[in-house]
């Protein structure tokens, strides 16, 4: 007789005898999410303070590309939208829909990540990398610490992907992809605090 | 195990209508803050109060329309936690703001 606690604990027993534990699930995960977003609201109050110090060096009128960031914000958009999609079809119990949906957002979250890498290796070649001033930190520190989150919200969506091929939609896989669709979504919201604050007001 | 466990909680209300909505709302709210500072016609104030309704609104939608969160009692306790989070976040971010500047005026 396994006691309540370790049936929520242990995802991988297939029994799922608990009636709430997938809600119970969703809801520490969103606790996680309220935790990460606090970690986001410092490292925004700190872009905020450092963010006009340039110490002589390029402001982000010189180096953000509003039309290159507008992609950027439109491939995330997409790929959280489609990752509802996803959802749906798990609904529909259409395993082969879920896989083609969570592969479509695989997808324009990895066009985002490398639109994201790209951008900041060409700010670094350019001597523009975290080093050069507070301003620079301070926008590394934050945009990198979302672009961390979107890549390994991708390692976690393969890692999905592959659950879905080898086990089906069981139960744990349904809470895991419920938990990875909000992950996903709450990723979005904090690049909308990104753009507003970071390269729409950066430009102004 | 029955689906309707799986649906009950945050992100698993969603309807196709419910997304098709919210993604549409997104765009154009992307679209009109990236308008608004691309094209500069408003004054740096006006536009800047204009991204930011714009950023206010369109995480309300990602909240209400992909999040599902509302004052249902499924989503209640979701609730309750984004609202007591959003008072430590504005402690956090009120407080170092305001003692940073007040520093930096004190220094200069």
């Amino acid at each position: 007789m396994t006691t309540e606690a370790s049936r929520i604990g242990f995802g991988d027993s297939e029994e799922f005898e608990h009636p709430d534990t997938v809600s119970i699930q969703a809801f520490g995960f969103w606790i996680y999410l309220m935790s990460d977003l606090i970690l986001f609201a410092v490292l925004f109050a700190t872009y905020v303070v450092l963010g006009q110090n340039y110490a002589g060096g390029p402001t982000g009128k010189d180096l953000f590309d509003l039309p290159y960031a507008f992609v950027e914000t439109m491939l995330l958009l997409l790929s959280t939208a489609i990752c509802g999609l996803a959802i749906l079809a798990m609904h529909e119990d259409r395993n082969n829909l879920v896989l083609a949906w969570l592969a479509a957002t695989f997808l324009l979250g990895l066009g985002f990540v490398s639109m994201e890498i790209g951008e900041f290796r060409g700010m670094i070649l350019a001597g523009s990398g975290p080093s050069r001033s507070a301003f620079l930190s301070s926008f590394f520190t934050l945009v990198g610490t979302h672009g961390a989150h979107v890549s390994f919200g991708l390692l976690w969506m393969a890692v999905m992907m592959g659950q879905i091929f080898r086990k089906g939609l069981t139960t744990p896989v349904r809470s895991r992809l419920m938990r990875l669709s909000m992950f996903w979504h709450f990723l979005d919201i904090v690049w909308i605090g990104i753009f507003t604050i970071v390269y729409l007001t950066g430009v102004l | 195990m029955s689906q309707a466990q799986v649906e009950g909680t945050g992100a698993g209300r969603g309807s196709l209508k419910s997304y098709g909505t919210g993604f549409l709302f997104s765009i154009v709210l992307t679209a009109i803050a990236f308008a608004l500072v691309m094209s500069g016609e408003l004054s740096r104030a006006a536009t800047l109060a204009g991204i930011f309704a714009a950023a206010a609104v369109q995480i309300l939608v990602h909240l209400h329309y992909f999040l599902h969160l509302d004052r249902s009692s499924e989503a209640q306790w979701n609730l309750v936690a984004l609202l007591f989070t959003l008072l430590i976040m504005s402690l956090f971010v009120v407080g170092t703001l305001w003692i940073m500047h007040s520093l930096s005026y004190r220094m200069m």
